[in-house]
């Protein structure tokens, strides 16, 4: 799924001009609108953690069933239930499960525990799924933004010529689909008819995705084309808008080379006024592993969710979309500070 | 700015500006084309989407022009069959997006009371967390069904509605005419839907097309991830999904639904996009 283009903008508060001087111990704006963001951060992921734990605690009255089967009599059911502390109360059961996340302890799986796994616990399973997706994700980002840049740049220099349509005709169209539809038929491409690249991002069990990179080729592929459209279209706007300008005409007429003037005055400004868009696009693929894992069977935590979903395994839920939404909210501040610091207008805002 | 007529005349109007562009005119004729399939598809299709015929994954030939999937039904007419769901979910999705969204955004605008934060800070979490984990999680709460899956994809989306009928609603609602009904003790709900929301309603619907698009996308994604419709029912997302193991035998299972997709999301896309310059241009709004 395409980013959605309403994320929040950062909230730039500025406080009114005469309080700049009325305090002289005032703390740095920036490390202030860092911190204020960070707490911001902290509080909603509480929120969202108990929201989460209510979803997936609606479960728990099946977990017992899950794991007794159709024969559970009505005191081995009391029984599990106290063994799994699901006869406390709901708020002492979130306390509970708080406490021990920040611990490190994710609790333990009740399929696992059903099927009397020797270690049943969800920290010693989840670990290598979230390396793997960590792995994904930092290709895609490091990726993400120079393809945009160079691609809306080139786009946006040569406007209107074959290269821009080259370009900015399939950025349109391509960014719009969802992520199975371009990794289907990104398959069909490089496999059915071509037998370039694995169909599937087959992993063996504790080895690192890093030791066979052809199966990344496509999952990064596959993240890129979609996430790199919007931000290909706000850089090749900003590049064209830009170069109209008068002092671009100026430093041309100055003798400035060419490239200078593209990189100086045209790309500066571009950069500016897509910095949002490109934020948006890295957040974006929080959610996007969630699929694009899925259409290549790559062992990340989008597959270990989408499997404990369909089990109906609560802890592992629980576990997976906690850390799924601690890293959006991460990268959500990231996002929000990189546009504060790389707009001018908005730095000074802050001030 | 008088009534039915002038409304009529202006979306007249619109409709001939989206088929002026060259991006309109593909768009139209790619939704038209997915339209019209998904909904005459299943009166054309051969044979029966659920019925067993031969071989799994047996490829183009014999009678079936897009061969046979994994379990050996015939590939066209699933396809043919297989945009109904999706298409109908999606649309219900963004209904409900822009109602119970335009509600929140209403209310909010309008009330000068704590309501206002509460409503908005409410809708600002909806966007802390990735939209799919949303729909995961909700499905994972109140079971897979249709219901569960419109609502989930409609609070997925809202969040954007809300903040753009907020934002309307503060501007109109300090306008000389929403001053004097409030002035004449008008109820707030005659007010909202006299007043505000028709005065309000080009800047709501201009990411129409955006949204519908999103909701197609969302819906179609958790019926491929294997949470939404489920099989036998023909559907694109869910043939895409269980076709991967005869995609070397025949990898029209695949692509053909994935092409149909790709077909309906891009004409809604190009369509919406070329209204929303239309409403752009000077000329054609007002």
């Amino acid at each position: 799924m395409p980013p959605d283009g309403t994320a929040p903008a950062p909230q730039a508060s500025s406080p009114a001009p005469q309080s700049r001087d009325a305090s002289p111990r005032r703390s740095h704006p920036v490390l202030r609108f860092v911190l204020t963001r960070a707490g911001a951060g902290v509080v909603t992921l509480l929120i969202v953690s108990v929201l989460i734990f209510l979803c997936t605690s609606v479960i728990p009255g099946d977990a017992v069933t899950v794991i007794l089967g159709k024969n559970g009599t009505p005191k081995t059911v009391a029984a599990l239930q106290a063994r799994l502390g699901l006869d406390a109360p709901l708020y002492r059961q979130y306390l509970d499960w708080l406490t021990g996340m920040l611990r490190g302890d994710l609790g333990k799986s009740v399929v696992a525990l059903a099927q009397h796994q020797p270690d049943p616990s969800i920290a010693s399973t989840i670990k290598s799924p979230l390396i793997n997706s960590l792995i994904l994700g930092a290709i895609t980002s490091a990726l993400l933004v120079p393809v945009t840049l160079l691609l809306g740049a080139l786009a946006g220099t040569k406007a209107d010529s074959a290269v821009d349509h080259a370009i900015s005709i399939p950025s349109l169209i391509l960014a719009g689909l969802p992520e199975f539809v371009t990794g289907a038929l990104l398959i069909y491409v490089t496999f059915t008819l071509l037998h370039l690249l694995p169909p599937v991002s087959l992993v063996a069990p504790g080895a690192s995705p890093l030791a066979t990179p052809d199966v990344l080729v496509l999952p990064v592929l596959t993240l890129l084309i979609v996430a790199v459209g919007s931000g290909v279209r706000q850089v090749r706007l900003g590049m064209i808008e830009s170069l109209q300008a008068d002092c671009v005409q100026f430093a041309r007429l100055n003798g400035v080379a060419e490239r200078r003037v593209l990189i100086r005055y045209g790309m500066r400004n571009a950069v500016a006024n897509s910095v949002q868009t490109i934020a948006q696009n890295l957040q974006y693929l929080v959610g996007g592993i969630i699929v694009v894992e899925s259409v290549f069977a790559y062992p990340g935590i989008g597959i270990y969710l989408v499997s404990a979903v369909v089990a109906r395994d609560a802890n592992k839920i629980l576990a997976a979309a906690i850390i799924l939404a601690a890293l959006y909210t991460v990268i959500n501040i990231v996002a929000d500070l990189m546009v504060v610091f790389l707009v001018p207008k908005l730095r000074t805002e802050l001030v | 700015m008088t009534g039915a007529l002038s409304a009529r005349r202006s979306s007249r109007l619109l409709r001939a500006g989206v088929l002026r562009s060259n991006g309109g005119r593909v768009g139209a004729t790619l939704l038209v084309v997915a339209v019209s399939i998904i909904i005459c598809g299943g009166l054309l299709a051969p044979f029966s989407p659920t019925a067993t015929l031969g071989v799994p994954g047996a490829a183009p030939g014999g009678g079936h022009l897009f061969g046979l999937d994994f379990i050996g039904r015939d590939v066209l007419s699933r396809t043919l069959y297989g945009g109904r769901s999706t298409l109908v979910l999606a649309g219900l999705a963004t209904v409900a997006t822009y109602t119970i969204g335009g509600a929140i955004g209403l209310i909010a605008g309008i009330s000068r009371t704590a309501v206002d934060p509460i409503l908005m800070r409410g809708v600002d979490i909806l966007l802390s967390v990735p939209a799919l984990l949303v729909i995961l999680l909700l499905v994972t709460a109140f079971g897979i069904n249709g219901p569960v899956l419109v609502i989930a994809t409609s609070l997925v989306l809202l969040p954007g509605v809300a903040r753009i009928v907020r934002s309307a609603t503060l501007d109109v609602s300090t306008r000389g005419y929403v001053e004097s009904a409030i002035a004449r003790g008008e109820p707030t709900r005659a007010l909202l839907l006299r007043e505000v929301l028709p005065n309000i309603s080009g800047i709501v619907t201009a990411d129409l097309g955006l949204r519908f698009s999103w909701s197609i996308i969302l819906i179609a994604s958790v019926n491929f991830l294997g949470i939404g419709i489920q099989p036998p029912t023909p559907d694109w997302g869910v043939m895409i999904a269980e076709n991967r193991v005869v995609l070397a035998s025949n990898p029209m299972a695949v692509v053909g639904p994935a092409i149909m997709l790709a077909i309906l999301i891009v004409g809604v896309n190009l369509v919406g996009d070329a209204y929303v310059r239309q409403l752009d241009r000077p000329s054609g709004s007002e």
